[in-house]
């Protein structure tokens, strides 16, 4: 009987220890790319990397201006489709969807959630690249905006839908019309949470490259305007990368670094909007 | 904003009526704008579809449901199989789960039982991080250090000791399926720990408390009670992963080693649905071959499609019983 209990009892502090472990093991993956990326990324990066364009592969130095610029116009525009398409359509399923509707739309925005990123790059090159004869800025963005919608429509009506149903009624009650009242109250009420989501699901498609391999391809020098092949940050990475030579994959390094900062900072920033928030209610 | 402003005036019936009516018609106007917008996505969501189904309509009448199971891939002669790359695309997805699943529901089970409740939101928000780095990144780390590990010392380590499997056999070249796996596991992490802590933490007090109370010692009532109850929950944060492993494509593409056949030794290099159509579709051309990768695309998003919808349906019925209990 003492042999049994002693069995359980070090069964149950090996194990308690093994899930400690894992955890450990999880979170120091995280660590360990952050800190070889800045080491090898801090190595790299210079002044040039911001303002230069790249060089032939026998050059040294370089950097890369272009990248830094297509990967916000493609993301600019991005947010500039999705973004209304996301937020209206978290709106309507908050305070206004039907049944079955509704339902259809919250499904399809899973479902566009969860297509493979390389799918929505073939389905863009089929309908924009496609019939434009050309790679282009524009064709990138439509590709990363469809990833954003659902995120955003998703996070807005998930905070719309937190806000306290006693807001809208004394809205209405003092003769407000609905969409007075989804304007002016509800939809300030809940502004923090949805900025939020707004803000990550941008750091999300900000990092994406399969959905820019068939759509705004890659450019050496600057694109002369939306509707020409489009150098991003994630592309140039993934070409540099496998790259056999030894200045290219220190610049990739130097936009490893670079990108993975603005995808953490933002996620940062999002997160401690919301806990300052707190609960969606108003101020 | 206007109408407050023309709210004054409108003392008299006729006003009153010409007001409301106004007003009910900006309802309406702001109902159909945001109507228009979720009907929009759903018409996209239908376009895509469409699209890959007619895209690939060249090797599906070619081809047929053969396709499947074919494994020449030839693009010269205009022959078309996508059975390496299902094999390469579900091997590495299905071992990177044997890493991904017993680590992640270990520390699933250390965030909800053990720390305490600030340690383990903070813990959570750094796994989270996780799942926000770009996939390119994996997949460079992966190129600069997993590679030459993998080839260096976790290959002729894995050959020592368990050689004798024909999965740890022949050649281990730094890229490859194992290299892929691995690299997967780690970005499914942030998937399992989140979702199957959520299904552990909504699992009641009582449960636990009981258990304890019989005598249990914490692993006993955790293994034994709370663990077998959150199991749907864990069996979405499963599918979930699963689904995310087999579309994702960059840091499989420049680990997996592109190569467009079959292999039984994980050592060895393979291809990917994701990997395949990211590497050659740009520079596809003639009747069959872009249609074919369309195809691979359309395979790939019905995978993703069930996988996704079974963890949705798992992970729906366990918010289902919380709510209950």
């Amino acid at each position: 009987m003492t042999a049994r209990n002693l069995y359980r009892k070090g069964l149950n502090n090996l194990m308690l220890t093994l899930t400690g472990v894992c955890a450990l093991l999880t979170v120091s993956v995280l660590f360990a790319i952050l800190g070889y990326l800045i080491y090898n990324g801090g190595k790299s990066l210079d002044l040039n990397f911001f303002t230069k364009l790249p060089l032939s592969p026998g050059e040294r130095g370089g950097g890369m201006a272009n990248a830094i610029v297509g990967s916000a116009e493609i993301v600019g525009l991005a947010a500039i489709f999705g973004i209304p398409v996301g937020f209206f359509t978290g709106v309507y399923l908050a305070e206004w969807g039907g049944r079955t509707f509704s339902f259809l739309v919250r499904y399809m925005c899973d479902l566009l959630n969860g297509v493979p990123s390389i799918v929505i790059g073939i389905f863009v090159w089929v309908m924009v690249v496609r019939p434009m004869k050309t790679y282009s800025a524009v064709a990138g963005g439509i590709a990363l905006s469809l990833m954003l919608i659902p995120i955003v429509a998703k996070s807005t009506e998930q905070f719309l839908s937190d806000v306290p149903s006693a807001l809208r009624e004394g809205a209405l009650a003092l003769g407000a019309t609905k969409w007075r009242a989804i304007a002016t109250v509800v939809v300030p009420a809940a502004r923090k949470g949805i900025m939020t989501g707004m803000i990550l699901g941008i750091a999300r498609i900000a990092g994406e490259s399969a959905p820019l391999l068939f759509t705004s391809l890659n450019n050496q020098f600057w694109a002369s305007g939306l509707k020409e092949p489009t150098a991003s940050l994630p592309l140039m990475i993934y070409f540099r990368a496998l790259s056999p030579y030894h200045d290219w994959h220190r610049q990739a390094w130097a936009a490893g670094l670079v990108l993975l900062s603005m995808v953490l900072i933002a996620n940062i920033a999002a997160r401690l909007i919301l806990s300052r928030g707190g609960s969606p209610n108003r101020g | 904003m206007a109408s407050s402003a023309t709210a004054q005036p409108g003392f008299t019936n006729s006003g009153i009526r010409k007001l409301s009516h106004r007003l009910r018609g900006g309802d309406e106007i702001a109902w159909l704008i945001t109507l228009l917008f979720a009907a929009s996505v759903l018409i996209v969501t239908a376009l895509l579809i469409a699209e890959l189904w007619y895209g690939s309509t060249a090797a599906r009448d070619k081809f047929g449901f053969g396709f499947l199971t074919s494994k020449l891939w030839n693009p010269v002669t205009d022959e078309f199989g996508a059975a390496p790359f299902l094999y390469g695309t579900v091997v590495t997805s299905v071992v990177a789960l044997l890493i991904s699943v017993p680590v992640g529901l270990g520390a699933a089970i250390f965030l909800s039982e053990l720390a305490t409740g600030k340690w383990s939101d903070a813990i959570t928000f750094v796994v989270e991080l996780l799942a926000a780095v770009p996939s390119v990144i994996f997949g460079m780390l992966a190129v600069f250090t997993l590679i030459p590990m993998m080839r260096e010392w976790i290959g002729p380590a894995l050959k020592s000791v368990l050689g004798f499997l024909p999965i740890f056999q022949g050649p281990v070249y730094g890229v490859g399926y194992l290299t892929a796996s691995l690299v997967l596991s780690v970005m499914t992490f942030p998937y399992i720990i989140s979702v199957s802590r959520e299904a552990l933490m909504s699992v009641p007090r009582e449960q636990r408390e009981a258990a304890l109370a019989l005598g249990a010692t914490k692993w006993e009532s955790t293994w034994q009670i709370v663990v077998p109850f959150a199991r749907l929950g864990i069996m979405g944060s499963i599918f979930l992963a699963f689904a995310r492993a087999l579309g994702e494509t960059m840091a499989v593409t420049m680990v997996i080693g592109n190569d467009p056949s079959i292999h039984t030794s994980l050592f060895a290099s393979g291809h990917s649905i994701a990997a395949v159509i990211a590497s050659s579709f740009a520079e596809a051309s003639g009747p069959i071959y872009p249609s074919a990768l369309i195809l691979l695309a359309l395979v790939l998003f019905f995978l993703t499609l069930i996988i996704n919808g079974v963890a949705r349906l798992l992970i729906l019925f366990t918010s289902e019983k919380g709510a209950r209990t």
